[in-house]
């Protein structure tokens, strides 16, 4: 066996390098094609407003030799390693040493969270930048429940943000209704937009849906901005109460917390507030989620992703299933976004971009879907890393995308792509990524 | 005799556009029988099987369904999942659709979902723990295991199913049928792709069906001993239209069932022949 095996890596080496070459050569002549319009004339206005141009050939010949010169040595890369593989790239004792983190690491990191405030409590960036991961963390969650659990692919998760926030909004400043009324008013109101949209879509599949999804995100926003009455259009909603503790506002007055507590006033304690308020929503939603994966409910969602053609023929409700995963996920959304609007103490339009409902996808893809401990460090790692690379200024983006780039190559399914089953006769068994479906829609 | 009735197909007819895939199909099937279609490749026979699971709407013709009780069930007017939930027919399908990234378990749970879901509340008894959906599905779990001993997959309980065999995973999907509680099981050929052992294994669990749990059985099958075997009656289609009907005997030798299998296919025709002598 191993003896084939090399054998066959040495045929293929031997006939390499005219392949090489070729393969090299091909790389150049497209990069030829696309860069001599785009490197290889220069185009400027003159000094009469018309057009003058002229030929960039050595910039264009050493762009072009760039890339012969990157292909060959990325074709020799690969026949050196041999064939790739996403397992090749991780040596397997990293990946047993992965797995027996994997058990210890979200207790670890449940209690490292309870402890932020208490170790960051004067650094009021790492504060900040905390509540920022866990709004992410929950809406991660949310839309965890729509794509990772039922297969629904939702472009448009933000419209259930903004819908929460707009309802706080607008209920705190119009009614003076207190942020513990509201945050479930909010929630039941996104989850009935959630419903609402979940039925022009319910035939859709795959691509379909997806643009239905992301069509409805734009619907509300440009909503939000239009109804000018309402919400105040582009302007937004200004002076959203901030939340109180119960009745107790967290102000440096007398009725305040930091009086009746008798100790000092200090702005950091509305900012811890609002850190232990946004884990707390957070934990509830993954609470919530992860009962529900072994209510039949959540059997129902995971086999939909399955297969729904068999989840008809064993007499499920197909309809009921998808609205409810549609629902249960937008509420979750809604309650991040009363959050969210309780804490910027302002909202506009601007917040609530396609951008977003992307960032989010992003976060449930790269966590592994279905996979919770998957998505909560997907966050971190897209939150945090983001503000990590605040440094590098205009390189931010490109370093982000290729960090991207390398840990999707590394775990296609996501950091954690396995599934957890729900219910077991003598041993739990991950199931490979390789078998659990994606959805079709 | 009527009583005895589980299903009757009356003047059945499914066009798709100008093809006549069924033409004014009629049979009946017995309570506590084992019915087979069969008939020559293209001759109709799962497009019968979808208008009577509700996954294709009937051009014409009318299906009945007759329950212990004698409640009649007009199946051509429930739709989809309806005909698995309300009136209790289940089925397999030709190419295996089983949920591939769940556990062996989690497969059969699913298959009660129906009955889960009125355990827990629609879902918010059980999200607060309420004692009676534990019992219901400890119960669930219990009627799995019972079916995972019979089609001898229980220590296969915790795997993927994508990761079994064929063969086993042909006897999962009959097993999650039987987990919906069903009047009428139709199978949608049970045996394609299985080995000699395999198929006589698949005879034993069927006629085990019938015989302990009195449940009435359609099947749709190519392999003729399996056919021949276990079939109280069967029913001959080919191009649309009903042939032939009666025992297997009757059936084997009948002229033309015979022509039709020749003009068909030698193989099958003589797996026919051969299999009467």
């Amino acid at each position: 066996m191993t003896a084939l095996s090399h054998e066959i890596t040495q045929t293929s080496r031997a006939a390499g390098i005219p392949f090489i070459l070729k393969r090299a050569f091909f790389n150049a002549l497209v990069a030829l094609v696309l860069f001599s319009l785009m490197v290889g004339v220069r185009t400027e206005a003159g000094p009469d407003g018309q057009l003058t141009y002229w030929p960039r050939f050595v910039e264009l010949a050493s762009l072009v030799g760039i890339v012969f010169g990157g292909s060959v040595v990325i074709e020799l890369l690969r026949q050196w390693i041999g064939p790739s593989g996403a397992e090749r790239l991780v040596p397997p004792a990293l990946h047993s040493g992965l797995s027996f983190l994997g058990r210890y690491l979200a207790p670890a990191l449940l209690i490292f969270t309870l402890l932020v405030p208490v170790i960051f409590y004067d650094q009021r960036y790492i504060l900040d930048l905390a509540i920022l991961v866990l709004t992410y963390v929950m809406l991660g969650w949310g839309l965890n429940v729509v794509v990772g659990l039922a297969g629904l692919l939702d472009l448009g998760y933000v419209a259930f943000y903004a819908v929460g926030a707009y309802s706080y909004a607008l209920l705190a400043t119009n009614f003076g209704w207190s942020f513990w009324i509201c945050l479930p008013l909010a929630g039941i109101l996104a989850a009935f937009w959630g419903v609402l949209l979940g039925f022009p879509v319910l035939r859709l599949r795959g691509d379909y849906l997806a643009i239905v999804t992301l069509a409805f995100g734009e619907i509300i926003r440009l909503v939000l901005i239009n109804w000018q009455s309402l919400t105040g259009g582009p302007n937004g909603v200004p002076g959203i109460p901030r939340p109180t503790l119960f009745g107790i506002p967290l102000t440096n007055t007398d009725d305040g917390l930091a009086a009746l507590l008798g100790i000092e006033f200090s702005p950091t304690h509305r900012i811890v507030f609002l850190f232990y308020l946004i884990l707390a929503l957070a934990l509830l939603t993954n609470w919530v989620t992860i009962r529900l994966r072994r209510l039949p409910i959540g059997r129902a969602w995971e086999a939909l992703r399955e297969d729904e053609v068999a989840c008809r023929a064993l007499g499920i409700n197909t309809t009921t299933t998808k609205l409810t995963a549609f629902a249960t996920g937008a509420m979750f959304g809604g309650f991040a976004g009363a959050f969210f609007a309780t804490r910027q103490g302002f909202i506009s339009p601007e917040s609530f971009t396609f951008q977003e409902s992307a960032l989010v996808l992003a976060i449930v893809v790269l966590g592994g879907m279905g996979s919770q401990l998957g998505v909560a460090l997907a966050a971190l790692t897209m939150i945090g890393g983001f503000e990590l690379f605040r440094g590098l200024e205009t390189y931010r983006m490109l370093v982000f995308g290729w960090a991207m780039v390398l840990i999707m190559i590394w775990r296609p399914r996501g950091l954690i792509g396995h599934r957890a089953p729900t219910v077991y006769l003598k041993k739990s068994q991950a199931i490979s990524s390789d078998l659990v479906k994606e959805g079709h829609g | 005799m009527s009583g005895e009735r589980i299903l009757s197909v009356d003047q059945l007819t499914m066009r798709f556009g100008g093809i006549v895939a069924v033409q004014d199909l009629s049979f009946a099937a017995d309570r506590r029988k084992i019915t087979a279609l069969i008939g020559p490749n293209g001759a109709g026979k799962t497009t019968v099987f979808n208008c009577i699971t509700g996954f294709y709407k009937p051009t014409g013709g009318a299906i009945r369904l007759t329950h212990d009780d004698g409640k009649e069930i007009a199946l051509e007017r429930l739709n989809d999942f309806r005909i698995a939930k309300q009136a209790k027919v289940a089925r397999t399908f030709q190419n295996i659709r089983l949920f591939p990234g769940m556990t062996v378990l989690e497969n059969l749970m699913v298959a009660q979902h129906n009955m889960l879901m009125r355990a827990s509340g629609f879902t918010f008894l059980g999200l607060i723990g309420a004692p009676n959906y534990r019992s219901a599905e400890a119960q669930a779990i219990d009627l799995a295991t019972d079916w995972l001993k019979r089609v001898s997959l229980l220590d296969r309980a915790d795997d993927a199913a994508g990761n079994l065999a064929y063969g086993d995973q042909r006897r999962l999907e009959i097993a999650r049928a039987m987990c919906t509680g069903p009047a009428l099981l139709c199978l949608d050929e049970p045996a394609a792709g299985l080995n000699a052992r395999e198929s006589a294994a698949l005879s034993e669990l069927l006629l085990s069906i019938r015989n302990d749990l009195g449940t009435s059985i359609l099947l749709i099958e190519h392999d003729m001993s399996v056919v021949m075997e276990i079939s109280d009656h069967i029913v001959v289609m080919d191009h649309g239209v009903k042939i032939a009907q009666g025992t297997p005997r009757e059936v084997r030798d009948d002229p033309k069932v015979i022509a039709a299998y020749l003009g068909a296919d030698e193989e099958e025709a003589m797996a026919v022949m051969e299999s009467g002598s």
